[in-house]
C-alpha cells in the first residue's frame, strides 16, 4: 500500500468509527441538555442495542446473509424494532432511576446512573456470557472499487462502510428535523432552557423529559445495530468504552449541542484510526483525550457550543 | 418448613460425626499434614476451580492419603470475591495467611491467577512454605526472561525459592512459537499483545525469540483491547506486508475482533496467517470469531505441554485414571493439579525423617520446601523432568493446534498438529 493510500483508508475507518460514536454521543447530549445529567448508562443502552437486534434477527430465522428481498424487509424492521427496544429501555431505565431523584441533588442521578450501567452490564454478562459473541453476516460485505467499478485499489470501500454512513446520516437528519421543526422538539428545546417557565407556558416538562430519554435510547439502538452490522462482534463491556468515546465526542462538541455531539463524534474517529496508524493503538486513548483537555482549556464550551453565562 | 430444617441440622451433624470417626479411625501414626489449595471456585471458573480440585485428590487417593505414617488433609480455599466472581488480591492475601497460620499446614497448592501468585508467594515464602501452581505460566513468577524489571526476586523476601511450577512457563511458549513460525514459511511478523500480563509477556518473548532466529518483527505493538473496532490496527498491518499475526491474548481480551476483522479487510491465508497462543485455545474463540475468518486466516495455537489424550506413559494412565474416577474429560489444568500433587507427596516421602525429627512447624515447611526443590527425573504426565534452580520445569514440549472444518455446530474445532520441542 502506497502512504496515500493507507492514509485515505485509514480516513475511512476513522468515518465509520466517528459515526457511530455520533450517535450514541447525540443520546448522551440530548439527555444532558435537557436535565444536566450525564447518563452514564448510555453506552450499555447501545451495547444492549447490539445484544437485542440479535435476538431480532434470530426471530426472524435470520442466521446468514439473506437475499436481496429478505434484506429490504427484514433489515429495516430490525432496524425499527431495535430502536423501540432500546428507547423502551432508556425510559425505563429514566422512570427507575432518574426520574424518583429529580428533584435531589445533581450528584444523586449521577451515581444512580454509574449503578445502572453496572447492571446493565452484568445483565448483559449473563445473559450472553463472558467471551465476545459473533454477529451473523446479515449485511453483505462487497468489495465496492473492485467488484463493481472494476478499479485494482489497494483500498477497500466496502458495501458495510456505505451502510454506516448511509443509515448515520439519515438518522442524524431526522433528529434534526424533529427538533428544530416540530412542537415536540419545541418543547424540547424550550425545557432544556428554562424548565420551570417552560412548565408555566403549559409543556409538560415530564413528558418531554421522557421523549428525550426515547429518543435517545432509539439513537443508542440503531448505534448498537450498526455496530453488529459492520464489525460483527459485539462484548458485554464495549458499552463503557464505547460510551466513554461518545461523551468525550459530546464534550468535545460542545455539551448540550447536537451537531456538536455528531462533529465531535467524526473528529474522535478520525483521531483514533490516525493515531492506530501513526503512532501506536498503545497511545490512542492518551491522544484522544490530550485533545480533550486541550480543547476544554482553550474553548470550554467546546468546538459549537455556546458561551453561556447562566448555565453551570 | 421449620421441621425440615431442623432434621436437615441434626442429619448434617450426624454426617459430621460420621465423618470425623471415620478420620480418627484411620491410621496416623506419625500425625496429619494439611495441604491447602487456593483458586476460584465459582461463577465461570467453577468447572475449571474443581478439575483442579479433582486433580489434586487425585493424587491423595493414590496413596490412599497416608504417606509414611502421615495423613493428609487437603483444604481446599476460594480466591476469587462474590461480587466480581474473579480473583481478589485480598481475598487470596487471607487465604495464604490462613495457611501459614495453620501449624498443620506444609504446602499451598495454587492459585489459578498469575496476578493472584504474586500476591501469595510473598506470604508463603516469609513462612518457608512451598507454594506449588497446577496453572500460573506468567514468566516472571519464576525467572527473569519475559519478566518486569525486579522480578522474580521481589516475591522471595526470604531469598530462597519455595515456589515450584511443574507447568512450563509462557517465555517457553513464546519461544517455540516463533521457531514454528519460521518453519512455517512466515517472513515477516507483526506482534499484537492485550497489554496484560500473559498476553505481554508471551508476545514479548515471541519478539524476542523471533529476532534472534532472523525472522523480522514489524512492530510488538499493544492494542486495545476494550475496543470493538480494530479496522485501524489491522489496516496498519496491512499496509506493512506482514505474513503472519501473532497475537499474545486470551479470548476475554479481544483475538475473536483482531480474527474476524482480518478477514474484513482482506488480511487471509496465504497472503496472511494468525498464531496465537494457549490462551486462545477455546471453543469460545472459534464460535465468537467465526469458523470462517479463523479458517480463512488458517489459525495456529500453541499449548503448552501435550493435550491429554496425545500424552504417553504416566500421562495416559492419569488421563485414563481421572476419566473413570470423575466420570468426565479432564478441564485445561486438571492433570496438572494431579502432577502438582504427586510431587508434594514424593517430597513427603522423601523428606519425611526430617519432617519427623524437626522441632517446629517451620522446620517441617521448610524440610518439604527442599525436598520439593531437589525433585529429580520425576515422571510426570509429559514425561521425565526436574525442577531447574527456579523452580521451573526443565522441559518445552509444546503442541501445535490448527484450526480446522469439523461437523457439528460450530462447524470448526482445534486439530492437534505436532509436537514442538
Amino acid at each position: 500500500m502506497q502512504p496515500w493510500e493507507v492514509l485515505v483508508q485509514q480516513t475511512i475507518n476513522g468515518l465509520t468509527r466517528g459515526a457511530v460514536f455520533a450517535l450514541i454521543a447525540l443520546g448522551y447530549t440530548m439527555v444532558y441538555g435537557i436535565i444536566e445529567l450525564i447518563n452514564f448508562a448510555h453506552g450499555d443502552v447501545f451495547m444492549l442495542g447490539l445484544f437485542i437486534s440479535l435476538s431480532w434477527f434470530a426471530l426472524f430465522g435470520v442466521t446468514q446473509a439473506p437475499t436481496g428481498w429478505q434484506l429490504l424487509t427484514i433489515l429495516p424492521l430490525v432496524f425499527v424494532l431495535t430502536m423501540l427496544s432500546t428507547a423502551a429501555l432508556n425510559v425505563a431505565i429514566d422512570r427507575v432511576a432518574y426520574r424518583p431523584l429529580r428533584r435531589s441533588t445533581r450528584l444523586a442521578p449521577l451515581i444512580t446512573a454509574i449503578g445502572v450501567s453496572f447492571m446493565l452490564e452484568n445483565l448483559a454478562l449473563l445473559w450472553k456470557g463472558p467471551a465476545p459473541i459473533a454477529y451473523p453476516d446479515v449485511f453483505p460485505s462487497v468489495d465496492i472499487l473492485r467488484e463493481w467499478f472494476g478499479v485494482d485499489s489497494a483500498i477497500f470501500v466496502t458495501t458495510k462502510d456505505v451502510l454506516v454512513v448511509g443509515a448515520t446520516i439519515p438518522l442524524m437528519l431526522a433528529l434534526n428535523y424533529f427538533v428544530t421543526r416540530t412542537r415536540w422538539g419545541k418543547a424540547m428545546r424550550a425545557t432544556a432552557q428554562d424548565r420551570e417557565t417552560a412548565q408555566a407556558m403549559g409543556i409538560n416538562v415530564e413528558r418531554t423529559i421522557l421523549l428525550t430519554f426515547f429518543v435517545g435510547g432509539a439513537l443508542a439502538g440503531a448505534a448498537g445495530l450498526i455496530q453488529g452490522l459492520y464489525y460483527n462482534i459485539g462484548m458485554w463491556w464495549m458499552g463503557y468504552q464505547a460510551g466513554l468515546r461518545a461523551f468525550t465526542a459530546a464534550v468535545l462538541g460542545g455539551i448540550g449541542n447536537m451537531p456538536g455531539a455528531a462533529l465531535g463524534g467524526l473528529f474522535i474517529g478520525f483521531l483514533s484510526a490516525w493515531s492506530d496508524q501513526y503512532i501506536s493503538a498503545r497511545w490512542t486513548n492518551a491522544i484522544v483525550f490530550s485533545i480533550l483537555i486541550l480543547v476544554l482549556v482553550f474553548r470550554p464550551q467546546g468546538l459549537l457550543g455556546a458561551r453561556s453565562a447562566d448555565k453551570v | 418448613m421449620r421441621v425440615l430444617r431442623v432434621t436437615t441440622a441434626v442429619a448434617l451433624c450426624l454426617g459430621l460425626v460420621g465423618f470425623a470417626a471415620g478420620t480418627d479411625a484411620q491410621q496416623c501414626p506419625k500425625g496429619k499434614l494439611r495441604l491447602y489449595t487456593s483458586w476460584p471456585m465459582q461463577g465461570a471458573m467453577l468447572p475449571e476451580g474443581t478439575g483442579m480440585k479433582n486433580g489434586v485428590d487425585l493424587a491423595v487417593s493414590e496413596v490412599n492419603g497416608l504417606v509414611a505414617g502421615f495423613c493428609l488433609e487437603v483444604v481446599n480455599l476460594d480466591d476469587a470475591s462474590p461480587q466480581t466472581g474473579k480473583w481478589d488480591g485480598a481475598v487470596e492475601a487471607e487465604n495464604a495467611n490462613k495457611a501459614v497460620g495453620d501449624p498443620l499446614a506444609l504446602v499451598y497448592i495454587g492459585t489459578y491467577n498469575s496476578g493472584a501468585a504474586k500476591v501469595s508467594i510473598p506470604i508463603t515464602n516469609r513462612a518457608h512454605m512451598a507454594q506449588v501452581t497446577p496453572a500460573n505460566t506468567y514468566p516472571g513468577l519464576t525467572k527473569k526472561r519475559g519478566a518486569a524489571p525486579g522480578e522474580p526476586e521481589i516475591y522471595r523476601p526470604g531469598g530462597f525459592v519455595n515456589y515450584f511450577r511443574p507447568i512450563p512457563a509462557d517465555d517457553i511458549q513464546g519461544a517455540v512459537a516463533a521457531k514454528w513460525a519460521k518453519r512455517l514459511g512466515a517472513k515477516k511478523v507483526f506482534v499484537l499483545n492485550d497489554q496484560e500480563l500473559y498476553g505481554k509477556g508471551i508476545a514479548d518473548v515471541f519478539e524476542a525469540t523471533a529476532k534472534k532466529i532472523g525472522l523480522p518483527v514489524v512492530a510488538n505493538e499493544g492494542i486495545d483491547w476494550k475496543q470493538p473496532d480494530q479496522k485501524p490496527v489491522l489496516t496498519k498491518i496491512r499496509a506493512s506486508g506482514a505474513d503472519l499475526v501473532y497475537m499474545g491474548g486470551v479470548i476475554e481480551t479481544g483475538a475473536q475482533v483482531i480474527i474476524r476483522q482480518m478477514k474484513e479487510v482482506g488480511l487471509v491465508a496465504p497472503r496472511t496467517r494468525f498464531m496465537g497462543p494457549d490462551g486462545l485455545l477455546e471453543e469460545e474463540l472459534l464460535k465468537g470469531a467465526t469458523c470462517d475468518a479463523v479458517l480463512a486466516t488458517d489459525m495456529r495455537i500453541t499449548f503448552a505441554g501435550l493435550p491429554f489424550e496425545k500424552m504417553r506413559g504416566v500421562g495416559a494412565k492419569t488421563y485414563e485414571t481421572y476419566k473413570s474416577k470423575y466420570g468426565k474429560e479432564p478441564t485445561s489444568y486438571a492433570l496438572y493439579a494431579a502432577e502438582g500433587g504427586r510431587v508434594i507427596v514424593d517430597a513427603i516421602k522423601r523428606a519425611a525423617p526430617q519432617i519427623e525429627k524437626a522441632k517446629d512447624v517451620t522446620e517441617k515447611r521448610e524440610a518439604l520446601r527442599k525436598a520439593i526443590a531437589s525433585t529429580k527425573n520425576f515422571e510426570g504426565i509429559n514425561g521425565k523432568w526436574s525442577f531447574d534452580e527456579n523452580g521451573d520445569v526443565d522441559y518445552d514440549t509444546m503442541s501445535g493446534f490448527k484450526a480446522v472444518k469439523a461437523d457439528g455446530p460450530i462447524g470448526c474445532k482445534f486439530q492437534f498438529e505436532t509436537i514442538l520441542e
